[in-house]
């Protein structure tokens, strides 16, 4: 295996600053998205970052790579769309809960059902920012909100329990107040073969009082002091992904090495498309044509 | 010109595909031409199905107006279609099961083939083996080659093993003995050029162009009637080193294509008039960060779930309006079989060259029904343009702008992996680099050249077009419109009026966007009567023809009953509207056996059928009706009356016979 080749992380510095709210929980995420593809050796160049809409989505621009900020609820098939077209490439989805778990869930599930070679980061703030503040999917039961005026009434979704049945290969959860943390989270998931999904808490300091940093803070620890937890084992991860209340853990809940989707494909056993020759073999498109007579 | 039609009739499941394919092939291998078209419901047993296939020395175009021969495979077909074939014709059936039990044509030649009997050496046989025999029989009857017949088969069922093969060809000559023991031919006297020419679809020739142009990738959901891309598309995935990706819906089709094109692989996908509604907010996406795809849109009868396996045109304005906000892109209908290969190849050079979606509108008459192309129409070289690209930047030269407002509106485009060129795509509005101008950076001058730049690409495309052109004699009495697939209908509808006195010329659209508008205003101005002919209750081309080029036509023949267009009744509604007859849209006598059929079929069952009909007064109705008889299928007994409105076509009463 080559060596890993570790960029400073200003060689991911994108060409404009966030627009984010002073405090926003994205800013500890972008700083460990471009640490984490450091320290997965990945060069700008071969670094695709696909976002859906809303505020987290805004990532891409702040990156220096490629990217595509595509449309709400949509960046796991575009995602999906880049890496069947060209397998060398590392590309990285980042949203938010209601683009990924709302709007966007359906790919989202097919996506870790394929096992493709996809990491996606979710910056789940249990609310919908850049509409000023209504429930999303992972808002807490009785929680107020713009559209919840009287208290949520339906329950939130368990996004880590979903990617584990769901078929996702790398599961984990990250905290935007521990970017250090975070960042390792994310250079596994980039170099794990397979689907990952980091989840991870991203306050929003203006729409959501509820899962504050200070929240959040009181709650977390490490599954990794934990010596003895073994995130091989699917139904040992699926009760520890549902632990939510005065403990919540993060780190690696669930991790195994399957075939991925893009290993099936025969196409590729010439290489990625976009290298193979576009001109059809004449011999191969004769029998085309003669099939039909 | 020399020719015949034949008509299969049967049930779902009676294996009416394989028989036409079959005889087409076989006519095909003898260097006839062909054209079937296949009337189906969406059940996969039951049901009506009729395929009727047209063979001719010339090229034929459609299905035609005329029935010379019938197999019926039931006795539903024998009903409704041996009243149909024309003096000189034959009907065969299977004499164990059916009988002729309503009135023929003078002259028509009954073949009842005993099929137990003549299958009776080749146990066991399936129940399909009738077609097989009634087809040997009917390739002696029209004077075909049983040799070519024969070789047909071997190549069908060679992957089912040797047996299968002798057992086909020998049902299918003790068919052929018996007619040729029994009956004298119907006296067709063919010309074998000895040319093969391939049968195929219009979705197969949208796919074959489609690898040949570099097509790489192909995402779908399935959906008829464009389901036969994916399959054809899979079948033939690793042949053609095609990555074949069936995705969850719509959108994620209409996007993972998108990230494919994008990234620098040729894509397509293709879906019907309802999944290309989900796929519409992505083509706007394509537009926005100018990402070359091809998207394929096969209507079906519509609105909503629609008729799904019947042929409209009426998807016109929702390609048209495909996602929200002004951008590039381009509509392509293609004319013919052989001109979806040639679009196919067209639309991704120019999604290409000009970064944009190409939307490719076809119609589930062009897409399924195959005919026989000449097989120099399909090279195996065709063009590819992949547009300006850049694949080296040298970073001195600073930040690479991958949407330089450039004077042709083109920006040299990179892919992904490429050192140096790094730019985020994005769907909110962005600067010649990329960076975002949607929301805190928002500056209208640069809004408005960026809204330029892109549009720019389409007068650009637009001169990439080849003009519309009018076909047939200059200074005719009329001109027949259309877009897409009906160029083969009006030239045959040309061919009728000009050969009964009433002098015709053709003027068909292919490319819908951009459009050529000063050329087809100054083709307009010289006309003397126009009539739009198109599958769809609103004459929704008579109106964007109106809106491009002022021109409102002065006629429109439509149909979306779901059935195609034959090529004798848009002549003779012509000619009705050159003598000033008004459009009728009462219930004609056939409509009413139809609608007598749709009553046997929900109220009733299969031992009943429609009988005599008569028009009567409005007798408490409001409007006269229609008095159809159902009767019992074997004795003809009379079971009751519908009264049907000839208007309205309600269906006021049923009276049963007491």
């Amino acid at each position: 295996m080559a060596t890993i080749v570790e960029l400073p992380i200003q060689s991911f510095e994108g060409l404009v600053d966030p627009d984010w709210c002073p405090g926003c929980g994205d800013f500890g995420v972008l700083k460990a998205v471009k640490m984490g593809a450091s320290k997965a050796g990945v060069l700008p160049k071969d670094l695709v970052v696909v976002s859906g809409i809303g505020c987290s989505s805004n990532l891409p621009g702040y990156v220096h790579s490629y990217g595509v900020h595509s449309l709400h609820g949509r960046s796991v098939a575009v995602a999906t769309g880049i890496k069947l077209a060209n397998t060398d490439l590392k590309v990285v989805i980042t949203g938010g809960d209601g683009d990924g778990y709302g709007i966007g869930i359906g790919h989202f599930i097919h996506a870790m059902r394929r096992n493709l070679d996809l990491t996606y980061i979710v910056m789940d703030n249990q609310i919908y920012g850049l509409t000023t503040g209504q429930a999303s999917p992972t808002t807490m039961k009785d929680a107020r909100t713009k559209s919840t005026p009287q208290g949520n009434v339906e329950s939130p979704l368990n996004p880590l329990a979903l990617a584990i049945v769901s078929g996702a290969t790398y599961v984990a959860r990250g905290f935007s107040g521990e970017p250090n943390h975070l960042a390792d989270l994310i250079a596994g998931g980039i170099q794990h073969k397979g689907f990952s999904l980091i989840d991870v808490f991203s306050p929003c300091v203006t729409y959501n009082k509820l899962n504050t940093y200070a929240y959040f803070k009181k709650r977390c620890y490490k599954l990794e002091d934990d010596k003895s937890y073994d995130s091989s084992n699917a139904k040992a991860a699926m009760d520890k992904v549902e632990e939510w209340g005065d403990r919540i853990p993060l780190g690696v809940a669930f991790r195994s090495q399957q075939p991925t989707y893009e290993d099936s494909v025969a196409a590729f056993k010439n290489g990625p498309l976009v290298h193979q020759s576009m001109n059809i073999d004449k011999g191969v498109f004769e029998t085309l044509i003669e099939e039909n007579m | 010109m020399n020719e015949v039609t034949v008509g299969i009739g049967g049930a779902a499941g009676d294996g009416i595909d394989k028989s036409g394919d079959t005889l087409a092939k076989a006519c095909s291998r003898s260097g006839l031409h062909g054209y079937a078209f296949n009337s189906y419901q969406s059940v996969i047993r039951g049901g009506h199905i009729w395929l009727k296939l047209r063979v001719g020395e010339e090229k034929v175009y459609t299905q035609g107006d005329h029935l010379n021969a019938l197999i019926a495979l039931n006795q539903d077909t024998i009903e409704r279609h041996a009243p149909e074939v024309e003096s000189g014709g034959a009907i065969l059936f299977n004499a164990d099961k059916l009988k002729i039990n309503i009135p023929i044509r003078d002259n028509v030649l009954t073949v009842p083939l005993p099929v137990a009997q003549l299958a009776k050496p080749f146990p066991p046989v399936a129940p399909v083996m009738q077609n097989t025999i009634a087809l040997g029989a009917l390739v002696f009857l029209l004077g075909l080659e049983f040799e070519v017949t024969a070789s047909v088969l071997a190549d069908t069922f060679k992957h089912k093993g040797e047996g299968v093969v002798k057992q086909n060809i020998g049902v299918a000559k003790a068919g052929y003995d018996y007619a040729r023991e029994r009956f004298v031919p119907l006296g067709y006297k063919w010309t074998f050029t000895r040319k093969r020419r391939p049968f195929l679809t219009g979705n197969e020739a949208i796919a074959i162009g489609a690898v040949a142009a570099g097509c790489r990738f192909y995402s779908a959901y399935p959906m008829t009637p464009a389901s036969g891309i994916l399959t054809w598309m899979a079948d033939h995935a690793e042949r053609c080193g095609v990555v074949v990706k069936q995705m969850e819906d719509e959108l994620a089709v209409a996007n993972v294509a998108i990230g494919a094109g994008y990234a620098g692989t040729r894509a397509m996908c293709a879906t019907s008039g309802g999944g290309f509604a989900l796929m519409t907010e992505a083509i706007g996406m394509a537009g926005m960060i100018e990402a070359p795809v091809v998207f394929v849109e096969v209507q079906r009868g519509g609105p909503s779930t629609g008729i799904p396996t019947k042929t409209e045109q009426a998807d016109l304005n929702q390609v048209y309006g495909a996602s929200q906000g002004d951008f590039p892109r381009v509509i392509i209908a293609p004319t013919s079989t052989k001109d979806c290969f040639d679009s196919a190849v067209e639309s991704f050079n120019l999604a290409d060259k000009y970064q944009l979606p190409v939307i490719i509108i076809t119609d589930l008459q062009l897409s399924e029904h195959p005919e026989t192309v000449d097989p120099e129409f399909f090279p195996a070289q065709v063009p590819i343009d992949r547009g300006e690209m850049v694949t080296e930047w040298d970073a001195a030269n600073g930040p690479f702008k991958r949407y330089a407002f450039t004077k042709s509106g083109v920006s040299p485009r990179t892919l992904p992996g490429t050192a140096n060129t790094m730019y985020i795509a994005a769907t909110d509005d962005h600067d010649e680099t990329g960076v975002l101008i949607s929301d805190v950076f928002c500056n209208p001058a640069v809004r408005r050249k960026v809204a330029e730049k892109r549009m720019k690409k389409m007068d650009l495309a637009l001169r990439d077009l080849p003009a519309p052109k009018l076909v047939g004699p200059a200074n005719a009495q009329v001109t027949l419109i259309g877009w897409g697939a009906s160029e083969g209908l009006l030239i045959e509808v040309a061919e009728q009026l000009n050969a009964s006195g009433v002098t015709a010329n053709c003027l068909q659209f292919k490319y819908l966007l951009p459009f050529h508008s000063r050329e087809a205003t100054e083709i307009l101005k010289g006309c003397k009567h126009t009539i739009c002919i198109e599958m769809n209750s609103t004459g929704q081309f008579a109106r964007h023809l109106r809106a491009e080029t002022g021109h409102s036509v002065n006629d429109q023949i439509l149909k979306y009953d779901g059935e195609p267009f034959e090529p004798g009744a848009v002549a003779a509604r012509v000619r009705g509207i050159l003598k000033g007859e008004k459009l009728s849209l009462d219930v004609s006598e056939a409509e009413a056996r139809e609608i007598g059929y749709h009553h046997v079929r929900v109220y009733m069952n299969e031992e009943s059928r429609p009988g005599r009909i008569t028009k009567a007064a409005a007798n408490g109705f409001g409007e006269p009706v229609w008095q159809i008889e159902i009767v019992k299928r074997e004795s003809g007994e009379k079971q009751g009356e519908l009264s049907v409105g000839v208007e309205t076509g309600s269906t006021y009463s049923w009276q049963p016979t007491t």
